[in-house]
């Protein structure tokens, strides 16, 4: 009995200790930008007397929902994501007292359709994706909305090969999956007035008939499927195709294949911006984070030839990096104004 | 009439040799059962060993170092250029750090083996996928015919933790995680569950509550794992404050996960110790705490050992509660207390499978060597408890 009264004071007064100052930074967030912001953790962690910062990939509404939930020191000091902090979110953050929150952009990511290197070529529109993926379509006349009946490409477009349609693509959860949902779908029935009429403003329900089968945040294993189905799609960053090359190759989306320059130039249309989120009110209790942020925005790791470009990362165009350079200098604050615009 | 059936054994017994038959083929399917599990066992072992090897061994160039005062602020000036992509990085970048605090170096040279990038490793190793250009293919191949590139035993594996780049990676982090966790699931789980079974078994009463709750400890050591995690989520992270991916987290949520495993084998145990025991305490005016804790409890103890260590190796393999409590993460450093954020070995591994590089591989099958090795002597420890203070009566 003395060991277990023992026991219950030791950890009494391990659980009153944690409120103390922190060392080391905490970042959580984005599976996509987990690489290379792990990547600039170890740099600093080995070129600097700072601790190496913990990187937790949680995905982008995870770490979202972790960096709003306060102040306090045992909530994450930056957080990644793989699309804008939503509005919801920022007035999330404003309401648990997290006010001063600094954006930053460090590259672009492309998502790419991707198919075993054994398949024939295929293009793609953003148009016949969303007729592939969206779990209500238009009918015939357009005159109102049926349940999604395509099970062959042919049957959308019938230019297209008689190939059957499965998608692999990532959960709800995961920030390639909004991006997703931002580019084929909601971009498409935006002004789409069969979906308006239908009372849909910006419709982007996916199928769940098993067309479309969603395949968790390990990006691995989308690649491993597709490998050994020859005829399925699969959906997921740019990064990975890059590194599995050798594998999977990239369907052409409205005629342009996924490339670095593609996608600074905005032709390749499947691309998204990739951000991190500081939380001022750390800055002067965990030491290291301007440094941190000073080097994941350095030419050296998202400059044109910089570290993380060699991981996969696509570079913003020089004048957008020396603006959010800038930004970061000033601690510009992300203000509710900033949600407004578009 | 019916002929008498003849029960004596022989020939004469016709159905003597049907049951001799079915007696064969039960031998029979109990050893294809057993060589098909010892098959999928040495498969296993010969895949893991065969492909974790080559992580013991680090391949080394040989260059010269120039400490010029360059290098200070870019520290790729300290090479050769062409050879920037062949040394690794993760060396070089410590170049700066270390002419701050030997300035005398500066301005000398040297000729030093240093560790090469991992693509060079793989390339050297000869494995599919080794992402090495073919002009820096070409470089390796003539220091390689200059004796310039050698393979040394890894010993980094052992000292560094986990790493962006595959030839720094190693499992120290992960293996000093494991050890803090492992710890303060034993400091909490074995107490509390031995104190538990004893008071349930020898001095609670037998009534409606007490059934009621074996049966809720029983069904829980059959519980998924992955709901420890959630509740370990709920109350030490949210509600007590304990700092996430932290061992105290991880060793708490583990307890709780491996405290019904010791309850069971505690009271499996104490059962198993014979009543004369008791009553001869009894006999001699021992009272129950007496009893049980000079008689019952030394007897019982070699079960009891037994089964905590299955229970904390069992835990010590888990990574489905270690993910919600946020010890799967990118976490080189090795804590030096239990509030630091830390990882365990298998998350250490789960990691590794996922990255796509090469050179994870390999540390992927060596991670595993190492957690099957600590598994392996544990419940070798176990199995040594039990001989050693075994009783015979």
């Amino acid at each position: 009995m003395k060991k277990k009264i023992i026991l219950t004071a030791a950890m009494m007064l391990l659980a009153a200790g944690t409120a103390e100052a922190r060392d080391q930074i905490k970042i959580v967030g984005s599976s996509t930008v987990y690489p290379f912001s792990s990547y600039t953790a170890e740099a600093l962690g080995a070129t600097t007397n700072f601790k190496t910062p913990v990187v937790e990939s949680t995905g982008s509404g995870g770490g979202m929902k972790l960096f709003c939930a306060g102040n306090d020191l045992d909530t994450p000091d930056i957080t990644n994501a793989s699309r804008r902090m939503k509005a919801k979110e920022f007035s999330k953050c404003q309401k648990n007292g997290v006010k001063y929150i600094t954006e930053m952009v460090v590259g672009y990511d492309g998502i790419a359709i991707a198919q075993s290197k054994e398949a024939a070529a295929i293009d793609l529109t953003r148009k016949e994706l969303l007729l592939a993926v969206a779990s209500k379509v238009p009918n015939k006349d357009e005159s109102g909305l049926i349940d999604n009946p395509y099970h062959y490409w042919d049957e959308i477009n019938a230019k297209m090969p008689h190939r059957k349609i499965t998608i692999y693509g990532p959960p709800t959860s995961s920030g390639t999956r909004d991006a997703f949902e931002d580019m084929i779908l909601k971009h498409n029935t935006k002004h789409w007035k069969v979906y308006n009429d239908a009372g849909f403003k910006k419709f982007h329900e996916i199928r769940q008939d098993g067309v479309y089968v969603p395949s968790g945040e390990n990006d691995n294993l989308i690649v491993q499927k597709m490998t050994k189905d020859t005829t399925a799609l699969g959906i997921f960053g740019y990064s990975y195709l890059a590194e599995n090359a050798d594998k999977i190759g990239a369907a052409t989306i409205e005629g342009i294949a996924p490339a670095p320059v593609a996608v600074q130039n905005g032709s390749y249309k499947l691309s998204r911006s990739l951000y991190f989120y500081i939380k001022q009110s750390h800055i002067k209790k965990v030491p290291g984070m301007l440094e941190y942020a000073n080097l994941f925005m350095s030419e050296q790791m998202i400059g044109d030839k910089g570290e993380c470009a060699e991981i996969g990362l696509i570079p913003l165009p020089t004048a957008m990096r020396d603006e959010y350079r800038a930004s970061l200098k000033s601690l510009k604050r992300l203000t509710a104004d900033d949600f407004k615009k578009k | 009439m019916n002929k008498p059936i003849n029960y004596i054994a022989g020939a004469a017994n016709p159905r003597q040799k049907q049951r001799e038959r079915a007696d064969t083929r039960f031998r029979l399917y109990g050893m294809t059962a057993l060589a098909l599990a010892m098959m999928f066992l040495v498969f296993f072992f010969i895949d893991i060993i065969g492909k974790a090897i080559p992580a013991f061994y680090q391949t080394e160039v040989h260059v010269t170092i120039n400490y010029v005062e360059a290098a200070k602020t870019n520290y790729n000036k300290a090479i050769d250029h062409k050879l920037s992509h062949i040394v690794s990085r993760g060396w070089l970048r410590g170049l700066p750090q270390y002419l701050q605090a030997h300035p005398e170096m500066i301005g000398s040279s040297s000729e030093e083996w240093v560790a090469a990038d991992s693509r060079v490793d793989q390339y050297i190793k000869q494995h599919d996928g080794h992402g090495l250009k073919s002009r820096y293919q070409k470089i390796v191949d003539e220091m390689s015919a200059d004796g310039r590139v050698r393979q040394v035993f890894n010993s980094g594996f052992f000292t560094t933790g986990d790493s962006k780049l595959p030839e720094q990676a190693g499992i120290m982090a992960a293996a000093v995680g494991s050890v803090f966790t492992l710890l303060l699931t034993m400091l909490v789980a074995v107490p509390i569950g031995v104190m538990t079974a004893i008071y349930l078994e020898e001095f609670a009463d037998d009534n409606t509550v007490t059934r009621a709750i074996e049966v809720n400890i029983n069904n829980l050591a059959a519980i998924p794992s992955i709901l420890y995690g959630l509740l370990g989520l709920a109350i030490f992270i949210n509600f007590m404050g304990v700092p996430r991916s932290s061992a105290l987290a991880g060793g708490l949520t583990l307890a709780l996960m491996t405290l019904p495993i010791i309850i069971i084998a505690t009271r499996a145990s104490l059962r198993a110790v014979p009543e004369t025991i008791r009553e001869a305490a009894y006999g001699l005016g021992a009272s129950s705490l007496q009893t049980v804790w000079h008689h019952v409890l030394p007897l019982a103890m070699p079960g009891i050992l037994t089964g905590s260590i299955i229970g904390l190796a069992q835990a010590m393999g888990e990574t489905a509660p270690l993910i919600i409590v946020g010890m799967m993460a990118y976490i080189p450093e090795p804590s030096s207390s239990i509030l630091d954020a830390t990882t365990v070995l298998p998350a250490q591994v789960y990691t590794w499978s996922t990255e796509s590089m090469g050179g994870y591989a390999e540390r992927t099958s060596a991670g595993i060597l190492v957690l099957l090795t600590v598994l392996l002597s544990l419940n070798a420890v176990a199995v040594k408890l039990r001989n050693r203070s075994q009783q015979t009566w």
